[in-house]
């Protein structure tokens, strides 16, 4: 049986949330009602010609830098020409020789394996309008009579990112999608939202024997909306290849359509001849001047990456999981940051909120600022169980209280009876008391069987009604079972 | 030197349907055109910085404000056929 490897590269578009088109000042922000965000710049009515979006430069600057990319000082758009009437020029304005941005790199991590992918460029574009096509299909574009367009969404920036075919795996694609979209979040120039298709993906995938140094013919698979899908989709399109090439077929290079219902993909058409855009620069705009002091400008802006916020997280000793959910989140990030400081154990800290608390705000569903949970809580009821006044269990009872909005953290655990002892006075008083009440166990202790040690630990705490510190009581035991006066 | 062109393919890409007589005509149009192109080539140019616009200016940027858009109406009602507030085009494939 041949062993097979996978080859995957991503291409991944990205609107830009300026707040007007690339080429023309129409809203990037429009309504339901079609073609209202539409001028004679979007609609090519002749003589008109685009005008560059400062904004827009700058953000894909940003992700350039962002990526590790060069980024190109000069660089020219093109014109892409293609006949399909979602773009009413019978052009789109993009990129071809000289992106903005080349020769980039983005870290992956699959279960703390790491993995470097490379970003060949992120180029500029813009994006096309909305076809809807009508028939019985159900807006299947084979079935259709025929197509409405609306004109909106034709001109938002669009910014394209190429990765290298460096992928191996399903689940890398996946990570690799999931970081360019943290990324393109925490650097504010997109909303990402791969639900209203902000941010899209198409998957060229092939595969070849393991050990061939040779790329296998591949497909392209499109109409990716979810991390989900995005990972069900090249894996069904890996097997797909596999079972092909094993049954002595060979795979047709085209483009295929992901169905989200099917679970599988589907050809959409085999593409009869290589495909000429016939790509020209377009003499209705200027070259394109990024220079290194602009770079600089917008370097400036960029503050500290997913990446770079998981390593400082971990570094306090948080897990790499747990690091990950609260990067994800602003919020949970926001509160962890805040609350941390002197005596506060921020691992303890991250999982509550990684834990209980994103588990709380699920089964209430509620908003974390609804519920008032402060940094300072967090803070206050941290310090309680590094110093011991409450048991982890408490504190996680305590935590929910605030969460419910009974008080503060001091205020509950004191109200509720739940702070620990750990006056040694008291816990001696009940350690002699034990003792005295189990002469036999403490004779085993002293004559070196250890074993009874746990059960006196149990009987101490028992006398203390549970509110005594264990590690407390541990040491005060030691110390009375080892001595021999 | 010689310059091949392949006008039928060329017309095809563009989707303009030409009959055999403008074949001919384009393409001897065309031929000349690309043979000025290849006199320009053959002229020595070691030394001249390479140009990919004729005028001395970068970017011509505009800020990132919105502007006023066109009344729907005073567009949808110059296409050939609309439905919706949309234009209506025939099937695509």
């Amino acid at each position: 049986m041949t062993a097979w490897e996978a080859v995957i590269g991503l291409e991944t578009h990205v609107e830009l949330s300026t707040k007007s088109k690339m080429f023309c000042s129409c809203p990037t922000d429009f309504g339901d009602e079609p073609n209202t965000a539409c001028c004679p710049v979007c609609l090519a009515l002749p003589g008109a010609l685009p005008v560059p979006n400062e904004e827009a430069i700058a953000g894909i600057v940003k992700i350039g830098l962002a990526l590790e990319c060069d980024i190109n000082e000069s660089s020219l758009f093109y014109r892409k020409n293609y006949f399909y009437p979602d773009l009413p020029k019978n052009y789109q304005i993009s990129q071809y020789t000289f992106p903005v941005c080349e020769h980039g790199t983005l870290d992956v991590d699959v279960n703390g394996e790491p993995t470097v992918v490379g970003i060949t460029r992120v180029h500029m574009e813009e994006d096309t309008g909305k076809s809807s096509h009508i028939g019985d299909g159900g807006g299947r574009i084979h079935d259709a009579r025929h197509t409405l367009l609306d004109f909106n969404r034709a001109g938002v920036p669009l910014v394209e990112v190429v990765t290298e075919p460096d992928i191996r795996s399903a689940e890398q694609a996946r990570a690799y999608a999931a970081e360019l979209q943290r990324i393109v979040l925490s650097l504010g120039v997109s909303d990402a939202r791969l639900e209203a298709g902000s941010m899209r993906f198409d998957a060229n995938v092939s595969v070849r024997p393991v050990g061939e140094t040779k790329l296998g013919t591949r497909t392209e698979t499109k109409n990716v909306n979810s991390l989900r899908s995005l990972q069900r989709a090249i894996s069904f399109e890996i097997d797909r290849q596999i079972q092909v090439l094993e049954d002595g077929g060979s795979i047709v290079q085209e483009t295929r359509h992901w169905n989200e219902d099917t679970g599988a993909t589907t050809s959409m058409r085999v593409k009869e001849e290589s495909e000429d855009y016939r790509y020209f620069q377009d003499p209705d705009l200027l070259p394109l001047e990024v220079t290194a002091a602009w770079q600089d400008e917008i370097r400036s802006t960029i503050t500290a990456l997913p990446a770079e916020r998981r390593v400082a997280i971990i570094e306090q000793g948080v897990d790499r999981e747990t690091a990950v959910i609260l990067v994800d989140s602003d919020e949970l990030s926001g509160l962890f940051a805040a609350a941390l400081g002197d005596g506060v154990p921020a691992r303890t800290v991250a999982l509550w909120l990684t834990g209980d608390v994103v588990a709380y705000l699920r089964r209430n569903e509620v908003e974390l600022s609804s519920t008032g949970l402060t940094s300072e809580h967090l803070a206050v009821l941290g310090r309680m169980v590094d110093s011991g006044d409450l048991s982890s269990s408490a504190a996680k009872e305590v935590l929910i209280a605030v969460l419910d909005g009974d008080g503060g953290p001091g205020e509950i655990a004191d109200d509720r009876d739940l702070l620990q002892v750990s006056d040694t006075g008291a816990i001696e008083e009940a350690v002699d008391a034990v003792l005295a009440d189990n002469a036999d166990a403490l004779e085993r202790i002293r004559s070196g069987d250890m074993k009874p040690f746990g059960f006196l630990v149990g009987q101490v705490m028992r006398h203390m009604g549970g509110k005594a510190d264990p590690s407390v009581v541990r040491s005060v035991l030691e110390e009375k079972t080892t001595d021999s006066r | 030197m010689p310059v091949e062109i392949d006008i039928a393919r060329v017309a095809h890409l563009a989707r303009i349907a030409l009959t055999p007589e403008e074949l001919e005509t384009y393409s001897a149009q065309l031929l000349d055109i690309l043979e000025h192109a290849e006199r320009v080539q053959a002229l020595p140019t070691e030394g001249v910085e390479p140009t990919s616009h004729p005028l001395a200016m970068v970017n011509g940027f505009r800020p990132d404000e919105i502007g006023p858009c066109l009344d729907p109406e005073s567009f949808l009602s110059q296409a050939p056929d609309t439905e919706d507030s949309r234009f209506r085009v025939p099937r695509i494939l």
